[in-house]
């Protein structure tokens, strides 16, 4: 037994040697926590590698676990930068006090309404809530005009929902502060009436189970449909979006952000980072399907996206603020006590 | 995930029932037994505290969200929701589980079915395939595997082997002279099966059927596919939701109650009295039972059952390298995440066969209601997310450790070892009762130092089984997903956590070939794992 013991003593102190954090030539290295898609993070930081030398190690994980994380890690967590789907989990640690302010030139590419109130994060891209339909299951003049409308019994059994994705949240906020706490949860439970076995984990499973004509119609952001458009092809893509009317809950531009840890010790090539994020060559990865793949909308540096989608600046969204958004803790508990987490 | 778990429960009577011949199995009265194996009890009292790390962190957790904070996470609605469908689930597909699991192990143990030898290795290589990699296959091509059905379905698909390797070890041992006699004694053909050939198999259907219900509790992956809400779904929203650890490790908790149900339900079920054969003078064949005109039929249940098994899986992760939309995007190459998975695996089955070793000799050899109860209480940690385990170990590096190794190789190799280690303790448990004290005791007369016997006694006789142990613990660490996501050193992947990666943006297309690679590599130990079957039975036999 000894030398097996021994044995499997070599072999954990030779894989201690295969881990994964690797520096570039000149030694900089930052690690980024991403709670982005793959792809997207990937893209930028390929780009920003190549720009800088700075070698980027990076950690995917949902961004409400990588924020659990960096508390957890306090003041010795190897993250340097976060990189974000939403804004709840970035207000999260901006509340724990576990970021470093942004820098001003950084913030000042990107409209203030799509920054951190506190200049804590900076926003890098948008993208809107939708709705998302099967032709063969529902009409178009069918679907309802608000959000609200989705927890009416005539649409028993045809609502998809993803009560726990994050992209969720901001809608039942935006209810809550519109409507109140009463028509909020009556709201949410006639949601949870209609959609029955349709409560899917996230925006890529409703997306894809109205696509494959599982269930009629439900509410993801636009992205995802585009998205999905590129995987599998236009000719498999019969499902359509459509628009909620303009200032309702359900209508929302969420912000993708990043933000640099406090605890980082590596704050110049972290800021770098992000201030590659909302460059020029940062914000044409995002908004250029050719790119990345990415579809949300660029937000800094004047760019506009070149996939196709109805413009940012005529969409007309809840005006619901970031800061209102907050880290989402309320429409959890609301969530939580209509049954649906 | 870990749909590499088999060989038959715990308790003593496994894998298959031991002959009641010329070896005696387990503890045997013996004089020189009354001194306590100190070093024994000290090392494996080390393992086991290692082991309740994560059950330690749940308490430590849900202290700090106080009574109240617990009682109200615990007590909401969808906590009734979420019992509900993890326990019609569980007893669904365990159910399912143990019929088509019998079934097929006694249709190929002891009937004259065509092409034995071939369906013996195809029933069993469903468990390599990871379970998310099932339900992916059938998902991504039908709309409706989804839900409450779709999860019997996938499940019942994925793990139905978990059952069958045991069933199909213990019928080989046990003697079939018994229907013989039954029959001759004008006892019906039905009567027969029930009372005499599933009484022989009935430690053996337990024991798959804990493992299917325990595998049940703590699956992630193929759940969160099929939008099937479980209390383990659960618990990830909970810690990638709402930044709330304390209402997870809350959820988590009712999941050890659970998990503690099943075990004492089996322990129940598995009752008393125990079936073997009448002693070493019965060592012999009958000519299998003729299926007649039942053949046909029996042929085309097994060639469903590949095809759904099997077929669909692999069929459908072909379908998708060729025809799912392919963007180049970077990421871990295949080569690289084989690499990465296979290092992780063999280190984390190296260290858990040896760490079974203590447990499982005090266990066989020493055998008390204290360290019986030691040894059973190892496999809550099968029933704990892996997520949990994952947590639980951050948090101690963090707060005692200094953060050392935190994200390395060596924590994550350590997590996949306590979460394994109830698999790994199965079968070398089941292999040490067969090695003789006595011979032991033999050796150590003429001489031989204590260790050594061990090693040229004890470890050589029982070498089976330990490889049994390294493959079932590599093959589990092949699927693991969650704990990874958690403790993998960044910048790397595992196959699994690729395809996870992949698959969870749609990319079809590009998760295709990790889930190849994955049924690939899992299939050799899945493999060694049914010739130890084989060959246990058959050193059984010869022995009597």
């Amino acid at each position: 037994m000894p030398a097996v013991l021994t044995g499997a003593a070599l072999l954990g102190a030779a894989l201690a040697g295969c881990g994964g954090a690797a520096a570039g030539a000149d030694g900089q290295s930052i690690t980024l926590y991403s709670g982005q898609h793959v792809q997207t993070t990937d893209a930028l930081v390929a780009a920003f590698e190549r720009a800088t030398g700075i070698t980027v190690n990076v950690r995917s994980n949902d961004e409400d676990t990588l924020a659990d994380q960096i508390v957890a890690e306090g003041a010795r967590s190897p993250a340097d930068v976060i990189y974000t789907e939403d804004t709840p989990a970035l207000e999260f640690l901006q509340e724990k006090g576990a970021l470093a302010p942004v820098r001003a030139a950084t913030l000042a590419r990107v409209p203030s309404r799509y920054d951190s109130p506190q200049g804590d994060w900076v926003g890098v891209s948008a993208r809107a809530s939708v709705l998302i339909y099967n032709p063969s299951l529902i009409k178009e003049s069918q679907l309802p005009a608000s959000v609200l409308a989705m927890a009416s019994s005539r649409y028993r059994g045809k609502v998809a929902i993803a009560p726990q994705e994050i992209d969720f949240q901001p809608i039942v906020t935006a209810v809550l502060r519109d409507d109140g706490r009463a028509t909020a949860l009556r709201w949410l439970a006639g949601l949870k009436a209609n959609a029955g076995s349709h409560v899917y984990p996230d925006n890529e499973t409703i997306a894809d189970e109205v696509n494959r004509g599982a269930v009629a119609f439900g509410v993801v952001n636009q992205y995802y449909w585009y998205r999905m458009r590129a995987e599998i092809g236009a000719a498999h893509v019969p499902s359509r979006l459509a628009y909620f009317t303009a200032g309702d809950p359900g209508y929302q531009v969420n912000v993708s952000g990043a933000a640099v840890i406090k605890t980082s010790r590596h704050q110049a090539a972290a800021q770098r980072f992000l201030a590659f994020l909302v460059s020029p060559q940062g914000q044409h990865i995002i908004g250029n399907p050719a790119k990345s793949i990415s579809f949300e909308y660029p937000i800094g540096s004047g760019v506009s996206s070149q996939a196709g989608e109805r413009p940012l600046s005529q969409l007309r969204p809840n005006p619901i603020t970031l800061g209102e958004l907050g880290d989402g803790s309320a429409a959890v508990a609301m969530l939580r006590q209509a049954g649906l987490l | 995930m870990s749909e590499a778990q088999l060989l038959s429960g715990p308790g003593p009577a496994q894998p298959a029932p031991a002959p009641a011949g010329a070896v005696p199995p387990g503890p045997v009265p013996r004089a020189r037994r009354a001194r306590r194996p100190v070093t024994l009890i000290t090392v494996a009292s080390l393992v086991c505290a290692v082991l309740a790390l994560p059950l330690v962190f749940l308490l430590v957790e849900a202290d700090g969200a106080g009574t109240s904070g617990v009682l109200s996470m615990v007590f909401r609605r969808l906590t009734g929701d979420l019992v509900w469908n993890t326990v019609r689930l569980s007893l669904v597909v365990t159910f399912l589980c143990a019929v088509i699991g019998t079934g097929a192990a006694w249709c190929i143990e002891r009937t004259d079915l065509p092409g034995r030898r071939v369906w013996e290795v195809l029933v069993i290589v469903p468990l390599a395939i990871p379970d998310f990699v099932v339900s992916f296959g059938w998902a991504s091509l039908w709309n409706w595997v989804q839900g409450f059905k779709g999860a019997v379905l996938v499940m019942t698909l994925a793990v139905y082997p978990l059952v069958y390797l045991p069933v199909a070890a213990s019928l080989r041992a046990a003697d079939p002279g018994q229907e013989e006699v039954a029959r001759s004694l004008g006892v019906g053909r039905v009567r027969t099966f029930l009372r005499i050939t599933l009484g022989q198999a009935k430690g053996a259907i337990l024991g798959g059927c804990l493992l299917v219900a325990m595998v049940m509790l703590a699956e992630y992956g193929a759940f969160e596919i099929l939008g099937y809400q479980t209390f383990t779904t659960e618990i990830f929203t909970e810690f990638s939701l709402s930044f709330s650890v304390p209402a997870a490790c809350a959820l988590s908790l009712v999941l050890v109650a659970l998990s503690l149900l099943v075990l004492a339900g089996e322990g129940a079920a598995r009752g008393r009295g125990r079936i073997s054969r009448a002693g070493g003078f019965a060592a012999r064949k009958l000519p299998p039972r003729r299926l007649g005109r039942a053949r046909l039929p029996v042929l085309a249940a097994f060639g469903v059952l590949t095809a759904l098994a099997l077929g669909v899986p692999v069929g459908s992760s072909v379908y998708w390298m060729f025809d799912g939309g392919a963007h180049a995007i970077a990421g871990a190459s295949v080569p690289s995440a084989l690499l990465t998975t296979a290092s992780y695996g063999l280190a984390a089955a190296a260290a858990d066969t040896a760490a079974t070793l203590p447990l499982a000799l005090l266990a066989v050899r020493h055998s008390s209601r204290v360290r019986l109860l030691l040894e059973r209480s190892t496999y809550l940690v099968l029933a704990m997310p892996g997520v949990v385990t994952a947590f639980a170990l951050s948090y101690f590096t963090e707060r005692y450790g200094g953060g050392l190794l935190y994200q390395s190789a060596p924590l994550l190799v350590l997590c996949y070892a306590i979460m394994f280690f109830p698999l790994a303790l199965v079968g070398v448990k089941a292999s040490l009762a067969r090695a003789p004290a006595s011979l032991d005791d033999m050796a150590r007369s003429l001489g031989q130092r204590r260790l050594v016997v061990l090693y040229r006694v004890t470890l050589r006789l029982a070498g089976p089984g330990l490889a049994a142990a390294f493959c079932l613990v590599f093959l589990s660490v092949v699927t693991e997903l969650t704990a990874t996501l958690l403790l993998i050193p960044t910048g790397v992947q595992t196959l699994a956590s690729q395809f996870w990666a992949y698959e969870s943006n749609l990319s079809y297309g590009q998760a295709a070939p990790f889930a190849l690679v994955m049924i690939a590599i899992a299939a050799l130990p899945s493999y060694v794992l049914s010739r130890f079957f084989d060959r246990s039975a058959h050193t059984q036999e010869m022995t009597t």
